[in-house]
């Protein structure tokens, strides 16, 4: 198994310009069941790339084409719409490329798709699963790809990878190839300030999926999500072996390094650096590496190679 | 984006939020005091930067006449406030104060929603009004697929005391905040203090606000609006360029695509015992002219020995890398620095083939984030 794609998946690509095609050929030629594109103006047409259909929106190509995933490649001003036009078409899995979206478009995304609770819990069971925005994407090596993941850079394998930075996710990965590990799912979840699916949403899923051994985390500076996922594997996942890595050890205080969470406060209420983090992960029973390569040396130790 | 407090007023004004009288900026201290004799009265003299803590630094100054507000323009222009040098004033009528309180709506991570927050004890830090009487601070949660109903504003600004007089301008108020704050695509909107004046009106005394930089595209009324910020610090000029640039104080320029990556690349600068001149994100779906003008900002930086370039490519391909890294050559009119650069991932090979078809002595190709990290720290080295 993997999770949230496979073999199965049906793809349908919202946002069929220059880079949609260029990606989605590329998630094509990895083996991808990619089944169409969606393109207002050129419903009925091929989308010539792929050999594919286009549909005029997503409802439509639902309807013909049994898609359950969708890859969001529309620029950052239509990216809140298409989001909500694949949920409201019943798409499952939501994987938003887009980089530059609006927080308040997104704020409204977020608490459309998943309404919030009483208690201040939102709603996800049942809700489709959203990725991103500004995110590389999902890869199951071997299986499908949906997103802008570089595939030949990693292959199958039973590590789990989660990560916020795209390139870092592709550094981190690729260090695990040449360790000669491989990886079941890896899935950039980005860096902007509200993202669909967090670190704890995904590592739930990799705690049920059978072809995850091991688990890789990636990190940053700033906020203290990254102890309370260690937290939650310390409580439910303890036999499973866990590396992971927050980067910015060298970064300074008060300076925000381009992610919005990126910044460590200063005078703030401690945990936010990443020889913090470092250290209460540590305390948690979680391997951390200082560099790439060192993470992915740690997983070869971490599962007893 | 953030905005000085003359625009953050001006932008309170445009949504229907009391401010105080509209005030004139200037750069020139004689300029002031003619601004202050225009309006007749007593004056405030505001420095107009970036930062906090301007009362206490002198940046903010109250002026019985005219030639008080030239004496108070000379000394705050020019001043230095938490690193930022105070390059325009704020002259406006000086508003008579009986009390002070605490007004904002901002982006809440945690909630994905908004936050207002209230607070009858204004005029201070609000975070450290928080650390001293956390009950004093009420915090709002709001859905941000709804908006906030006059009834609501009302049981905020109840429960955090807020005197039964004020209640309802203040609320009226905040509802008009909460709405300017959507409109604007704001991340957030600050009033401290929010006052009350001896009349009994209650108005913003000074502004706080942020603009989301992602959603510029929709709002033209801002254009040109973060252009004020000024300075000729290289992280202003950055800025300007639209780069995601940080100084830090070392030597070797940094430039990757990616937050988090470029942030490990530090990392890996650091344990290879160099030390890195900036932290530079040309983004992750950098272009041949993006990456040209990251470059050639690092390179001219005459701190610099030596830089690293670090691209995993993705949506990024490394053949457009390649071009970008011979345009920024050509750009600055020659490389006499040792570049390192260092490409994998998305047409690799095909950027490794371009840059070594330059034929460039000081181009050092690597393969490695680790290899490329020894290699700019050697060369560093040996330039010094």
């Amino acid at each position: 198994m993997s999770i949230l794609i496979d073999q199965q998946t049906k793809v349908i690509v919202q946002g069929t310009g220059a880079q949609g095609t260029f990606h989605a050929q590329r998630n094509q030629r990895y083996g991808t069941n990619v089944v169409g594109g969606v393109h207002p103006k050129k419903g009925g047409q091929t989308w010539e790339e792929l050999g594919l259909p286009l549909f005029p929106n997503v409802a439509e190509a639902v309807a013909e084409t049994g898609a359950n995933t969708s890859m969001i490649m529309v620029p950052a001003p239509f990216t809140k719409d298409a989001i909500l036009e694949a949920h409201e078409a019943g798409i499952e899995t939501i994987v938003t490329v887009t980089e530059g979206m609006p927080v308040h478009d997104m704020a409204v995304v977020y608490n459309t798709l998943y309404p919030r609770r009483d208690d201040g819990t939102f709603a996800k069971e049942g809700r489709p699963v959203l990725i991103g925005p500004n995110c590389p994407g999902i890869i199951s090596p071997g299986k499908a790809n949906v997103g802008i993941i570089p595939g030949e850079i990693t292959m199958p394998g039973n590590v789990g990878l989660v990560s916020r930075s795209g390139t870092l996710t592709y550094q981190i990965m690729h260090e695990l190839a040449l360790a000669g590990i491989g990886v079941s799912t890896c899935v950039g979840i980005g860096g902007d300030p509200i993202i669909g699916s967090d670190f704890l949403d995904v590592i739930e899923r990799f705690a049920e999926d059978d072809a995850t051994e091991a688990i890789v985390f990636v990190g940053e500076i700033g906020g203290t999500e990254e102890q309370k996922v260690g937290r939650w594997i310390a409580d439910h996942i303890p036999q499973t072996p866990v590396v992971a890595y927050v980067a910015g050890f060298s970064a300074p205080p008060g300076k925000q390094m381009g992610h919005a969470g990126a910044i460590v406060k200063e005078g703030g209420e401690g945990g936010e650096t990443a020889a913090e983090k470092k250290a209460d992960l540590e305390q948690l029973g979680i391997w951390v590496g200082g560099n790439p390569t060192e993470t992915a040396q740690k997983m070869i130790q971490a599962l007893g190679r | 984006m953030d905005l000085m407090e003359y625009q953050g007023k001006e932008l309170f004004r445009s949504h229907g939020i009391p401010t105080t009288p509209r005030g004139e900026v200037t750069r020139d201290a004689a300029e002031a005091e003619r601004l202050a004799a225009g309006f007749g009265g007593p004056v405030m003299v505001k420095a107009q930067v970036l930062t906090g803590g301007r009362g206490k630094a002198g940046g903010v100054k109250y002026c019985p006449d005219p030639s008080a507000a030239r004496e108070a323009a000379e000394a705050i222009l020019g001043l230095d406030i938490s690193g930022h040098t105070t390059e325009l004033v704020l002259v406006e009528p000086a508003s008579d104060i009986a009390e002070e309180y605490y007004l904002s709506v901002l982006h809440d991570r945690v909630t994905k929603g908004y936050l207002v927050i209230a607070s009858v004890e204004g005029g201070v830090e609000i975070e450290e009004v928080n650390r001293r009487t956390p009950e004093k601070v009420v915090k709002a949660e709001l859905d941000p697929t709804r908006s906030l109903s006059d009834r609501q504003a009302r049981e905020i600004l109840e429960q955090a005391q807020f005197p039964a007089e004020v209640v309802d301008e203040a609320a009226s108020l905040l509802t008009r905040l909460h709405q300017g704050f959507v409109a604007s695509d704001a991340t957030l909107f600050e009033i401290n203090p929010l006052i009350k004046t001896t009349e009994g009106r209650v108005i913003a005394l000074d502004s706080k606000v942020s603009i989301d930089g992602s959603a510029l595209f929709r709002h033209p009324e801002l254009e040109g609006w973060g252009d004020v910020v000024g300075g000729d610090s290289r992280e202003a000029q950055a800025q300007q360029k639209g780069l995601q640039y940080v100084e830090l104080d070392g030597d070797i320029g940094v430039m990757g695509n990616g937050a988090g990556l470029v942030m490990a690349t530090l990392d890996v600068v650091n344990e290879a015992g160099g030390h890195p001149a900036n932290f530079l994100d040309a983004g992750g779906g950098a272009s041949a002219e993006s990456m040209a003008t990251g470059i050639a900002f690092v390179l001219e930086n005459p701190e610099v020995s030596a830089m690293l370039v670090n691209i995993f490519g993705g949506i990024t391909r490394c053949d457009d890398v390649a071009h970008g890294v011979l345009g920024a050559i050509e750009q600055i009119g020659g490389l006499d620095k040792k570049l390192v650069v260092r490409l994998d991932g998305t047409n690799a090979d095909a950027g490794r083939d371009i840059l070594e078809q330059a034929g460039n002595p000081n181009l050092v190709p690597a393969e490695k984030m680790d290899d490329a990290a020894q290699k700019v720290v050697e060369l560093a080295g040996e330039s010094r």
